[in-house]
């Protein structure tokens, strides 16, 4: 059962997942003449994107372990005398009673009801689009492509007025209820499910007296894991990195996500005569990006293969 | 992951079909009605809401008034919203060709096989992706600054005199390197996805026509990934056009060279939000919006065209 998890066949299944940093080429992957032999050059030239992409996550990392004075003080790339981490995490999470704990906590809470919510309807969904046919599909379908297209803040101003008619501005609904939706979640399982799920083992379930909603969570939702785990990660991304959105509905520093209270310490640090607390920027977004980057790395085998079968269609 | 809730029941089941799949039922409608559901109080409502809004104008003597599209002449005759306009278009024409040929490059290196270490690259160059815009912004702004960022420690070290990238006349390409930093990852990964899903096939077809490396690449890979650049082109010129969280958080660090109308976004939300001009903001947007979709629309057809 599970050699059928991925749609991608070989192709998915020969991207190495292990953490070994070299690696020959599976050979039968490809049939070029002798099989391709590393380049030194080609290597150091795509190293220079990967300085690009790594040199500011370290200069962050290594930020993040310096005073507020070690910071002007010190070269950038390179530690200071004092090694301030663990006090820096400390006044962190205690500067001012809390509330980046509070923020934290909120962008959790964000996380899991809007980003979990999203996976779920978007699965439903997708599996819907890919196994049923049923009145009104194609027009579902053709809505939410031409949504794609809308600017998400071209709907905004609108969503914020609705809302605030509603009484829901200012509480966590505001921010979660519009993260429900994901139209590239709903694409993506629509293509995973078409791919992972054959009509035949739906037929069979349903011979054995399977109703449609057991043979969805026994069946189907198996066969969808690797496509539920890439998802789940980008509509997880979409949460946790908001800014926008509850930018203009909450007011309240209280329910502020992590993105709006770094900002809001930013802003706090910069105006003239204000608080000496750019460590605090700095190490607060060091930990606003570790879970993230700590969940992509973790789960790179399945979302990986998630993401291969989402191109297979294009 | 997901929470797990029955979904809402569909009405009963017709008698097993003869072949599932193609039968045509209301049963689907259970599984897609909760997304449509939220859909339509999430996108529809307030599009229409925002359709409605801008027909109307706040006065201060006699309320609001119906202006049929008077806000749309204001806005086609209004200096700013193309200033904005102009700026995230010369943005899209500068950024977004550099940071997908990068990510092209990179996807095609990776899937070449001639890297050392492939993983480890291709991990690496992901992870900005998962940086939170705020962050990557505050971050970038940092190394920046003359004050304990990078340009400063280089200025120092060497005794250069670097130009300040959040001058009035750098600061566009500063916010343009952040994005690109943000994206060049996503959309190799987009790419490589789509490169490794290439059939054998195709391969040996070159092979016994004697391609070479250049001439697969043009001939085989490029060809065969064509909807995926379609696709990383397409969300690339939605995401220049909505470009507004580099430049908010950027503000305050460079007030003179980022204005409150520096991209349409940041307009339109200025408007609204600090001139509580609700009817003319939603007509900004509405405009915008529109041309985005018919740019993104024109995008997919030249893209799908080519070649085909």
């Amino acid at each position: 059962m599970t050699s059928t998890v991925t749609p991608a066949g070989s192709a998915a299944a020969s991207s190495p997942s292990s953490g070994s940093a070299v690696r020959l080429r599976t050979p039968r992957r490809r049939h070029s003449p002798g099989r391709p032999r590393h380049s030194v050059l080609l290597t150091v030239l795509t190293g220079l994107v990967l300085l690009y992409s790594l040199v500011p996550l370290v200069w962050l990392a290594i930020s993040a372990t310096k005073t507020q004075e070690g910071l002007s003080r010190s070269f950038g790339l390179w530690f200071d005398g004092d090694f301030a981490l663990w006090d820096n995490i400390a006044e962190t999470f205690t500067y001012d009673d809390g509330v980046f704990t509070r923020w934290l906590l909120n962008t959790l809470l964000y996380v899991v009801a809007g980003a979990g919510g999203a996976t779920f309807l978007a699965v439903l969904g997708g599996y819907a689009l890919a196994k049923f046919d049923f009145p009104g599909r194609r027009a579902v379908f053709a809505v939410v492509i031409g949504a794609v297209a809308v600017p998400g803040t071209a709907l905004a101003v609108p969503t914020f007025l609705m809302f605030s008619n509603m009484g829901l501005t200012n509480t966590p609904w505001a921010v979660i209820i519009p993260s429900l939706i994901s139209p590239f979640g709903l694409y993506l399982m629509w293509v995973f499910a078409g791919e992972a799920i054959p009509a035949e083992l739906m037929e069979a379930a349903r011979i054995d007296g399977a109703g449609e909603v057991r043979t969805f969570f026994q069946v189907a939702l198996p066969l969808l894991a690797p496509g539920i785990v890439t998802v789940s990660l980008f509509t997880m991304v979409a949460t946790w990195n908001n800014y926008f959105l509850p930018l203009i509905m909450i007011k309240d520093p209280d329910w502020y996500p992590l993105t709006l209270g770094l900002n809001s310490w930013n802003a706090q640090a910069e105006t003239a005569g204000g608080q000496p607390m750019f460590h605090l920027v700095v190490t607060g977004s060091l930990i606003t990006i570790v879970p993230l980057i700590a969940a992509f790395l973790l789960l790179q085998k399945y979302w990986q293969s998630g993401l291969a079968a989402g191109s297979v269609k294009e | 992951m997901t929470t797990l809730q029955p979904p809402v029941a569909a009405g009963p089941r017709p008698a097993p079909p003869p072949a599932g799949r193609d039968r045509r039922s209301w049963t689907g409608w259970g599984f897609i009605g909760p997304f449509v559901a939220v859909f339509a109080l999430v996108f529809l409502a307030p599009i229409a809401y925002s359709l409605h809004l801008s027909l109307f104008r706040d006065q201060l003597i006699g309320g609001t008034t119906f202006v049929g599209f008077d806000n749309y002449r204001q806005a086609l005759q209004d200096d700013r919203f193309w200033a904005a306009l102009g700026r995230v278009s010369l943005f899209l024409c500068v950024q977004v060709p550099i940071m997908l040929g990068i990510a092209l490059l990179v996807a095609l290196a990776l899937d070449s096989g001639r890297l050392y270490g492939k993983n480890f690259f291709r991990v690496s160059i992901f992870l900005p992706y998962a940086v939170p815009a705020v962050v990557a912004t505050l971050m970038w702004s940092f190394l920046y600054g003359t004050r304990f960022g990078l340009v400063g420690d280089l200025n120092d070290a060497f005794g250069l005199s670097l130009p300040d990238p959040l001058s009035p006349g750098l600061v566009l390409a500063s916010i343009g390197n952040i994005v690109t930093w943000e994206f060049v990852g996503y959309n190799m990964l987009i790419f490589y996805s789509a490169l490794r899903v290439i059939p054998n096939s195709l391969y040996e077809a070159a092979e016994i026509d004697g391609a070479g490396q250049i001439r697969v690449i043009t001939a085989v890979k490029l060809p065969a990934i064509r909807g995926a650049l379609v696709i990383a082109t397409i969300f690339s010129v939605i995401g220049s056009f909505q470009l507004f969280n580099e430049p908010s958080v950027m503000q305050k660090l460079a007030p003179n060279a980022i204005t409150t109308d520096y991209t349409p976004n940041f307009y339109t939300y200025s408007l609204s939000f600090s001139g509580q001009q609700h009817n003319y903001s939603a007509t900004v947007a509405i405009v915008m919006g529109l041309i985005t979709m018919v740019i993104a629309y024109v995008v997919q057809l030249r893209g799908m065209r080519k070649g085909a």
